[in-house]
């Protein structure tokens, strides 16, 4: 009997400290959860007849990638950046209520599609049918979007495209995608506008990357420089992974260029103008694509110097209410002071045109739910088509042509240039269109 | 004439990059030659010289040329911790798993290096000055790069034919049986000949990080270049991979005067099969 007791006190003993180690057995009944009734509970019953009802909530997910590694992770984690601060405010302040009470939150599904167009497609269909996302919002870059785009179609998902302006996806009857940025057929043109006033008689030589975006942008370019009377005494496409440009260069000071036009995106871009000023190239104007509209870009020291840009944003020119009530437009959302104060804050840096972009795309997808009053896609899609309104990014409506619907037709460009200011620090500023520059273009700019 | 001219601006160009590209083929071409492996770490092997010059230049603040010893003495125990740890025991079977073996190791250091410092292009803001030779622009930091290719080549030949280790790996290369029946400590001049390829890969990598920003996945283009010049050179044969580094150079420093650059490396790989069809040796022989 002694024995026995033993035993049994061993086992139970034995039995405490593993359920004291938490190692409960499938089998047993776990913990119960809080009972609603409990909360009811505690609710005085003569109250319960006057209480409100609970307005209901619906989550909408938006489902998008970002290239955490790859070519284009640079401008890839900015345009997200912007895009969770939209989401992170909105969802702060309460989410979007509708007409009927019914409160809209945002929750976002997203993945790393390594900057690879077939992990785009791949994920981009997991999004919609494994994650039920009820929006999309386009990975950055155009090669990128073409591949989503293509899924988005497919799926009948509405699709912001941020981060993407190569034209063609708009051209081909989709009627999901609904493009943010100005078309790369009309990237530079504001950049010839000015040049025609600076230097009539330049010789262009363009450089590009040969991807979709760089030579779409090329393309739109070549009739218009022809139109603004110009001479084109170079035209060269490199790959995307060119890390030697020092042959270019020589073909560009052979041919008698004054000014080059071209690039690509950040790694070529930024490589490139490290190049050029190496070399001393000695040309009076170099206005490259993306690269030097990215924040890391005065990383490059006095190679920074007087490259310009076209941008699809700039805080120093940013847009006003006061510029949409003259145009006859709504303003839509925060200033783009308001919006540079909470980016910095989130993040400590300063905001560049993809963080906007991104900020944006989701700002435009919470008017278009505000004005269709509900989140069914179909009144949506019809609230996107019939945008036409201004925010501290500048115009948003698009075109609902069959022939290039989505298409972004209410944007413009600005160019812009890195110059030194008063104490020789490097800034990215406004010098055209004439109207919003901040400072006058530096032309020619300084030889090495 | 125009392009007469453009051809001689560019030559000086592509030779002096040839120099580099030739330092980093050699580290390939000599494990090859050594022990028939295929070395497909070889490329972030590259991109960790690259970001040891980063580091010592803008974090030490010191001179990128200072960094050569430490990263070549770096690349040496590294080149012979992989040899120990991933590629000895695969080292007598089939080709295919050493060339396994030494993929994991290349998918290792790319996930560790994306963890640590993703895939930003970083940048050695560095300049050692430029100076005009006709039209051209010769930039310092390549001569300087050709400078230290020619030392570490000289240095490997004096290594190699002058030095009881040296002759022990050319007796390994030769014959691993016979070399351990001389008594030649086969496994160890093995590990060693590992090291000093991958050293030289680390040193490649760092001299480049002077002329072009890079990422953590840069390695992977020089990791092909060093295949096609280890062909034109001979595979197995380091003094060949400079005069295949040196072609190589050359070419892609004057093919862009005539086409557009982007068909560059169409024509460098047209090469390749070519040299691998009619004279799989290489241009300099190889290995017998």
């Amino acid at each position: 009997m002694k024995r026995s007791s033993t035993i049994l006190t061993i086992v139970l003993i034995l039995g405490l400290l593993l359920a004291g180690c938490g190692g409960n057995p499938p089998t047993e009944k776990p913990p119960e959860p809080a009972a609603p009734t409990q909360v009811e509970s505690s609710v005085p019953a003569q109250e319960q007849p006057t209480t409100p009802p609970q307005p209901k909530e619906v989550t909408v997910v938006i489902g998008f990638t970002s290239s955490l590694t790859g070519a284009q992770e640079v401008s890839s984690k900015r345009q997200v950046n912007g895009l969770n601060l939209w989401m992170q405010q909105v969802n702060d302040a309460g989410g979007i209520k509708l007409s009927d009470g019914t409160v809209v939150k945002f929750k976002a599904v997203t993945y790393d599609d390594e900057s690879n167009k077939e992990r785009v497609q791949e994920l981009y269909t997991r999004l919609i049918t494994e994650d039920k996302a009820d929006f999309l919002i386009s990975p950055y870059s155009s090669g990128l979007t073409a591949a989503a785009s293509i899924i988005a179609e497919q799926n009948g998902k509405i699709m912001i495209t941020a981060g993407a302006a190569e034209d063609d996806a708009y051209k081909t009857g989709n009627t999901s995608l609904f493009q943010l940025y100005t078309p790369g057929s009309q990237y530079l043109l504001s950049t010839v506008d000015m040049l025609k006033t600076l230097d009539p008689s330049a010789k262009i030589a363009i450089v590009h990357e040969n991807d979709k975006f760089s030579t779409a942008v090329v393309e739109g370019l070549k009739p218009y420089l022809a139109e603004q009377g110009f001479e084109v005494v170079l035209e060269e496409g490199y790959a995307s992974d060119t890390t030697d440009f020092g042959p270019i260069i020589n073909k560009i000071v052979d041919s008698g260029a004054t000014v080059l036009l071209g690039g690509g995106h950040y790694p070529d871009g930024s490589t490139f103008a490290r190049q050029l000023y190496e070399r001393k190239a000695g040309l009076k104007f170099i206005s490259l694509l993306v690269a030097p509209a990215d924040s890391k870009f005065p990383e490059l020291g006095e190679a920074a110097l007087g490259i310009a840009t076209s941008s699809q944003w700039e805080l120093s020119a940013t847009h006003t209410p006061e510029e949409a009530a003259a145009l006859g437009k709504e303003f839509y959302g925060p200033t783009g002071q308001e919006f540079a104060v909470a980016y910095e804050t989130m993040t400590g840096d300063k905001p560049t045109y993809h963080v906007a972009g991104g900020y944006t795309a989701g700002l435009i997808l919470q008017k278009a739910i505000e004005e269709a009053d509900s989140v069914d896609p179909e009144e949506v899609r019809t609230a996107l088509e019939a945008m036409d309104i201004f925010t501290f990014w500048g115009g948003v409506k698009f075109d609902i042509s069959t022939e290039a619907h989505g298409l972004q037709v209410g944007h413009d460009m600005v160019v812009a240039q890195w110059q030194k200011n008063e104490v020789g620090e490097l800034k990215r500023l406004v010098i055209w269109p004439a109207d919003v520059a901040t400072i006058q273009p530096l032309y020619p700019i300084p030889s090495p | 004439m125009q392009q007469l001219n453009l051809l001689l601006t560019s030559l000086p160009d592509g030779l002096l990059l040839g120099f580099v590209y030739g330092l980093a083929a050699m580290g390939l071409t000599l494990i090859w030659g050594v022990m028939n492996v295929i070395n497909l770490s070889h490329g972030p092997i590259i991109t960790l010289g690259m970001f040891s010059t980063f580091f010592i230049y803008t974090r030490l603040g010191l001179n990128p040329y200072i960094g050569v010893l430490p990263i070549a003495l770096v690349g040496l125990l590294l080149g012979i911790l992989i040899y120990t740890a991933a590629v000895h025991r695969v080292i007598n079977g089939p080709h295919l798993s050493s060339l396994l073996a030494t993929f994991s190791v290349n998918m290792i250091i790319i996930g560790l290096g994306t963890a640590a410092l993703t895939t930003s292009p970083y940048n050695v803001d560095f300049s050692a000055g430029s100076f005009k030779l006709g039209n051209a622009t010769i930039l310092g930091t390549r001569i300087i790069a050709a400078i230290v290719t020619l030392a570490f080549t000289g240095g490997l030949y004096l290594f190699l034919y002058r030095t009881r280790p040296g002759k022990f790996i050319r007796a390994v290369a030769n014959n691993r049986a016979a070399a351990e029946l001389m008594g030649v400590p086969s496994t160890r001049i093995l590990a060693l000949s590992f090291g000093i390829g991958t050293m030289l890969a680390a040193v490649a990598g760092g001299l480049i990080a002077t002329f072009f920003p890079f990422s953590i996945l840069s390695g992977s283009g020089y990791e092909l270049k060093s295949f096609v010049i280890g062909v034109l050179g001979g595979l197995g044969n380091p003094i060949g991979a400079l005069f295949g580094g040196l072609i190589l150079g050359i070419l892609e420093g004057i093919i862009p005067a005539f086409i557009e650059s982007s068909w560059v490396p169409v024509i460098e790989f047209v090469l390749f099969i070519f040299i691998l069809l009619v004279r799989p040796s290489g241009l300099f022989g190889a290995k017998k």
